[in-house]
């Protein structure tokens, strides 16, 4: 489960350090925009440190600079030996994704890890990356996740960034699409907003509805609300439970069709019951 | 003498106060710290002491702050020999720290300095209280003025048993002051001055709420573990510090009781807008005020008659028949270091040099029935928990949980809380599992070692000598 994922900058040991207490299902250290180019060394080593002794329970995602900043190779060679669960490419596109694929296979091997282990979270953040979505999504089997940067994105189409976020309602569906049509997590661009407490409650409600899995956060004020609103809701649950215990009670009765308050359970619903109840025991929100 | 015949008790200078209550060489003054980093009372009596001539004062002062830096000056001239404080501030508790005083500082908790006035082992020959309005006749409140302080709860124990009493004003009204907290049966003298302090300096920075997201997240836990004790029920009683991190246990205990529908019976203590917002929403039914941390907690004490102004002695007094720490089910504190054995550092920092004091620490921890403290495992590298605490402000016997960022270590004296703790799905660890995690990160560090001779002796609430302080060089 990645509901929510928090940006933690690779050049801050205080931050670092903290990130390992934050209720985030997964954290983001981030060696590319947070970190100023003479200090790319000094977060390597920094990220390097904080992996190999912190004990961290959220799944770890290494941010690395673009394939075309001079720096992305460094920032794999140092990172993959500590074993991160994926790297993000920024603004990616097919080629960058294949390349960071080819290397990771490369540094898996010369560290005697799995090829394979370590996936890609894609970060889309250009139209064309948009356009190209799924192509990108598809680009590797390494690629676990669609990731929607919206700040950099809504500079290249030209228009201004809001809070509603109707400049960015297409491709965020487009995203949605994308991922889910390859098979992938889709993951929402944070609200950047901190001190905005009710925003972020909007905005991850609007990107739960569209279909995304989980979302980003740049501040840990907004764990709680990511979290909440992208587990499967005490409602969804019941009602999960109440579909597969009448399916269960349908095929002991040997009926083909099954109904529960006078509605037909037709397949699309005992998929999404199946799948709300596979995410509420994995968060341990199914009752005893 | 003639001027005893006087009725009215208004004098024009504290120097004619200081000659008129006899003020002589190695004499005792005391002052209360209402008016906290604004006041400007203590620095006004001892330059007028200064100019005297007199030496070898003691200052008996329910607090020191680093407004009170001229202090300083007036120890190295030899006016002020000798200091007893409940806390100072860290400019001029490292100045202390040098040896700058030739006797030891007495540090006393809130409520050991009432005990100890009542005991004789403390004595005030002549005690100058800051009054943010008084009458001709010395009724004082700290309700009205353009100085309000709100509760004078500490100077009632300085009022009762000093030798003299000149109460200090910049807001002298007429005869009489109906609402007055301290009564003119034991004022002998009346002051009045251009200004007797800053009330912004009241509202110290620490008494907001943080919004560091790993104190939010030590608060939310702290939350929980005070829900989990059993605690939080109709009835529930509350204190929590002026820290931005003990602060923000008092949000999110409030949002538990607002969610469960749960009345709670006082908070006390030092009182911020946010307990006063947590009354007035029905958390509590009263405020017991001994002390007002911000502004709007003085307006309340004003205006809302279940918002109370109470002595020190009846806050916290080891000797009084029933003290409100006593009825008090949770406290929250902070530290500067804990050890193995839950002792709590509140008096030095790293270095060893002075930065603050028990205050109502040692009070609140023996009172309550679940003393709580909360701080980050790590602060600047270094680690909060120690083998041993440079001093002890807290005896460990009277704490009982440890709140971290990581985890929360209950004290093995409450075995049955760690079970409850543990059953509510919070981590728990021991004391010395946090420990080897900071020094994980933070390596250990090297322990000071100073043989240095003392420079103050802190006294545990009974009135014996708990620790000592050791000079710095």
């Amino acid at each position: 489960m990645r509901r929510s994922l928090l940006f933690l900058p690779g050049n801050s040991p205080v931050m670092l350090q903290n990130g390992a207490v934050m209720p985030a299902d997964a954290l983001i250290m981030d060696l590319e925009d947070a970190v100023a180019p003479d200090q790319k060394d000094a977060a390597r080593l920094l990220v390097t440190s904080a992996l190999r002794s912190l004990d961290y329970s959220q799944k770890i995602i290494v941010r690395i600079n673009a394939v075309d900043s001079g720096h992305w190779q460094q920032d794999l060679s140092t990172l993959v030996p500590c074993g991160p669960d994926a790297v993000m490419t920024t603004k990616s596109s097919v080629e960058a994704v294949k390349q960071t694929a080819e290397l990771l296979t490369e540094l898996e091997q010369a560290n005697q890890i799995k090829p394979g282990t370590i996936g890609i979270i894609a970060l889309i953040e250009t139209a064309l990356g948009v356009e190209q979505a799924y192509e990108i999504a598809t680009a590797s089997e390494r690629v676990s996740a669609l990731f929607l940067g919206a700040e950099d994105l809504a500079a290249d189409l030209q228009c201004e960034r809001t809070k509603q976020g109707a400049e960015i309602f297409y491709s965020r569906s487009r995203l949605v699409l994308a991922a889910r049509a390859a098979g992938i997590d889709a993951i929402d661009t944070p609200f950047t907003d901190v001190q905005d407490d009710e925003g972020i409650i909007t905005d991850a409600e609007l990107a739960r509805s569209l279909g995304f899995s989980g979302k980003a956060a740049i501040s840990p004020r907004h764990l709680s609300a990511i979290n909440r609103i992208f587990s499967p809701q005490p409602e969804a649950i019941r009602s999960a439970l109440a579909v597969m215990a009448a399916l269960e009670q349908g095929k002991r009765e040997g009926k083909g069709a099954v109904a529960l308050d006078g509605k037909m359970i037709d397949a699309p619903i005992a998929a999404r019951a199946a799948q709300v109840l596979a995410a509420a025991e994995k968060l341990g929100l199914l009752p005893e | 003498m003639w001027y005893e015949l006087m009725k009215d008790k208004v004098l024009h200078s504290i120097a004619d106060a200081l000659r008129l209550t006899e003020v002589k060489d190695g004499m005792t003054l005391s002052f209360h710290h209402h008016l906290r980093n604004g006041d400007y009372v203590l620095n006004l009596v001892l330059a007028a002491a200064q100019k005297l001539g007199l030496k070898e004062l003691t200052i008996n002062a329910s607090a020191i702050f680093d407004c009170h830096l001229p202090l300083l000056d007036l120890i190295r001239d030899g006016t002020v020999t000798g200091l007893e404080c409940n806390y100072c501030g860290a400019l001029v508790g490292k100045a202390l720290s040098s040896g700058l005083l030739a006797k030891p500082v007495i540090f006393r908790s809130h409520g050991g300095r009432p005990a100890d006035l009542a005991r004789g082992s403390a004595r005030i020959d002549v005690a100058f209280v800051a009054a943010p309005t008084a009458d001709s006749q010395g009724n004082l409140s700290g309700k009205y003025g353009r100085s309000a302080c709100g509760s004078l709860g500490y100077a009632f124990s300085d009022v009762q048993y000093a030798g003299r009493v000149v109460a200090v004003t910049d807001n002298l009204v007429p005869y009489p002051l109906a609402d007055f907290s301290l009564s003119e049966t034991d004022v002998d003298y009346v002051v009045e001055v251009e200004r007797i302090g800053d009330p912004a300096g009241i509202v110290s920075g620490t008494t907001r709420v943080t919004r560091d997201p790993v104190g939010l997240l030590m608060a939310d836990m702290a939350a929980e573990a005070i829900k989990a004790s059993g605690l939080l029920r109709d009835g529930f009683s509350f204190q929590t510090g002026a820290g931005g991190a003990s602060l923000a246990v008092a949000y999110a205990v409030e949002k538990i009781m607002l969610a469960e529908d749960i009345h709670g019976s006082f908070a006390s203590g030092g009182i911020t807008s946010k307990l006063v917002e947590m009354q007035h929403k029905g958390c509590f039914e009263s405020l017991l005020d001994v002390q007002c941390f911000d502004l709007e907690a003085v307006r309340s004490l004003r205006e809302n008659p279940a918002h109370r102004e109470i002595s020190a002695s009846q806050y916290a007094s080891p000797l009084a028949a029933s003290a409100v720490v006593d009825s008090l089910d949770t406290v929250i504190l902070g530290a500067t270091e804990i050890d193995l054995d839950f002792n709590v550092n509140v008096h030095t920092n790293s270095q060893g040099l002075i930065m603050g004091g028990s205050g109502g620490h040692s009070d609140t921890a023996a009172g309550a029935k679940l003393a709580i403290i909360i701080a980050p495992l790590m602060r600047a590298r270094l680690p909060l928990i120690v083998d041993r605490v440079q001093t002890i402000s807290t005896p460990g016997q009277t704490i009982d949980l440890l709140v971290t960022q990581y985890g929360i270590a209950v004290n093995p004296l409450r075995p049955e809380l760690a079970d409850r703790l543990r059953e509510a799905g919070l981590k728990v660890m021991s004391i010395a599992e946090l420990k080897q995690l900071a020094e994980r990160i933070c390596g250990v560090p090297k322990a000071l070692k100073n043989e240095n001779r003392v420079i103050a002796e802190v006294l545990y609430r009974d009135g014996s000598v708990i620790d000592t302080i050791r000079q710095v060089d």
